[in-house]
């Protein structure tokens, strides 16, 4: 069911993301937030992940259904699941990523209030369940219904935007690995989201980071959970593909 | 025997920059001061591990370790760290014992830009010893508002 | 009662150095950030972590600003009994949080 790794590599990728080897932003940092991330026991990310525990573990309502309920242990049932993600959701007619499926999840079938866009109850479970998948290899699913979006992804990523008039590509394919006031420019790859980042002394989604990005190219970012955000995660997770989840990572 | 200390609130003053100040080094003499009393502070014994090139300033781990058997006879009492260039001059202070087995501490601190550390060392037999690094601080790129 | 994450060694021998490791959420504001409307937001940290074991006080620290979010501290003891350490982090707005493992020592 879950495409080979080696067939995704040979399969259309923007140019500049095959011609140089793939390198999670992990490769780029200092080696001492290098060390942060490995260190289970001082990765502040691992707070997040705790706290989702307790939540995946506890009823949504009182007297109602936790996540454990129909899901059993995560450490089982989660294994690679988030690797798979953004998936086609039946229910909605669209792609969804996962802190969405979390969501969607929590209100349809838990009967419980919705749980906001980057909330840290939603960061918890996010990175509980991701967490789950530390490891394992960024699986697209090879579903044809995502296709659209994912190609609605890849234009959206090589579009100039904001008054800087800069695309991801510019940065993230063309001058990835030179420096920009200081900082290497990574690849972009999602590798372990949601991930502690330094700059924001706290865990973070990666709409969070794209939003950062787009206002860092003065434009407007689209709001939270909105589909465009989806779509570009459906291209960088194809863009990804085989390399390993890092959940929860840490970035500076 | 000195007294226990609350070590940062013995220069309470210090703690009530203006908004946008940054510490001086005169600061940083001054909250030093409040540790030592003004004894003696000798180069020796304490190492400071922390980068030398720090790519954000918001987390940044730091240890310190003093050369000390802690024994009854020869221990550390306590360990302080201090700052030149952040809006107040103060890491941390830690007091530590016979039961503490090593004189070290480990954290992760926030440093404003570029400095210099300072950690000082109170041992049993009422002397300062100190260690300083330079650490070059650079911040991410885009900034969030 | 806020996340902590703790890391206390186990298959500890009497005598024997151990490292504990504490990490706990916490936003450690600074009082020196403004806030979305340009005020500054008021500090809130905090201010000083004991751990006590076999009766004593074995480590204390006064912390500043200068922590970073969520804090880490980490410091070593001798394993003398088997017994718990009590770690208590206090700071402003009244925060006060304790948290006890055991330390179980085997020869």
């Amino acid at each position: 069911m879950r495409p080979a790794p080696a067939l995704l590599l040979l399969a259309p990728l923007c140019l500049s993301a095959a011609a140089q080897e793939r390198r999670s932003g992990f490769q780029d940092m200092a080696r001492e937030t290098q060390a942060l991330q490995q260190d289970d026991t001082a990765n502040p990310g691992m707070l997040w992940v705790l706290e989702g525990e307790a939540l995946w573990n506890r009823p949504a309502v009182p007297g109602g259904q936790s996540c454990a309920g129909c899901h059993g242990n995560a450490e089982a049932t989660m294994r690679g699941a988030a690797a798979r993600y953004p998936a086609w959701d039946a229910a909605s007619g669209a792609p969804i990523d996962l802190a969405g499926r979390i969501m969607q999840c929590r209100e349809a079938r838990q009967a419980a209030p919705p749980l906001p866009r980057e909330s840290a109850d939603l960061l918890a479970l996010s990175a509980y369940v991701a967490h789950q998948s530390r490891g394992a290899p960024i699986s697209p699913p090879e579903d044809p219904r995502l296709s659209a979006a994912r190609e609605q992804g890849r234009a959206l990523y090589a579009e100039r935007r904001g008054q800087l008039d800069l695309s991801c590509a510019q940065c993230h394919d063309d001058n990835a690995g030179r420096r920009l006031a200081g900082s290497t420019i990574p690849q972009g790859h999602p590798t372990g989201y949601p991930l502690y980042r330094l700059e924001w002394q706290s865990l973070g989604s990666l709409q969070r980071r794209l939003r950062g990005c787009m206002t860092g190219v003065r434009a407007e970012p689209y709001a939270y959970g909105a589909p465009e955000y989806v779509a570009i995660e459906l291209y960088l997770a194809q863009r990804a593909a085989g390399m390993a989840v890092e959940t929860p990572a840490v970035r500076p | 025997m000195m007294a226990p200390r609350r070590l940062l609130l013995a220069a309470p003053g210090l703690l009530l920059l203006p908004r946008g100040a940054a510490a001086t080094p005169e600061a940083m003499a001054e909250a030093v001061h409040g540790f030592t009393g003004g004894a003696e502070m000798r180069p020796g014994r304490v190492a400071i591990d922390i980068s030398p090139l720090v790519e954000n300033g918001n987390t940044v781990p730091l240890s310190v370790i003093v050369d000390s058997p802690m024994t009854e006879q020869d221990h550390v009492r306590a360990i302080a760290v201090f700052n030149e260039r952040n809006p107040q001059p103060h890491v941390v202070a830690v007091r530590l014992g016979l039961r503490s087995g090593r004189a070290i501490l480990a954290t992760h601190i926030r440093l404003a830009t570029s400095q210099t550390l300072l950690a000082v060392a109170e041992l049993s037999d009422g002397s300062f010893w100190s260690d300083r690094a330079q650490v070059i601080v650079t911040l991410a790129a885009c900034v969030e508002g | 009662m806020a996340r902590v994450l703790l890391n206390i060694p186990r298959g500890v021998r009497p005598g024997e150095v151990i490292t504990i490791r504490t990490l706990i959420q916490h936003r450690m504001e600074t009082g020196y950030r403004p806030g979305p409307d340009g005020e500054v937001l008021p500090r809130d940290i905090i201010r000083r972590f004991t751990a006590t074991y076999d009766g004593a006080e074995i480590f204390a620290a006064d912390l500043s600003p200068a922590i970073a979010a969520n804090p880490f501290l980490a410091f070593t003891l001798v394993a003398t009994v088997t017994g718990p350490l009590v770690l208590r982090w206090q700071g402003d707005n009244g925060f006060d949080q304790t948290e006890t493992r055991e330390i179980t020592v085997a020869p």
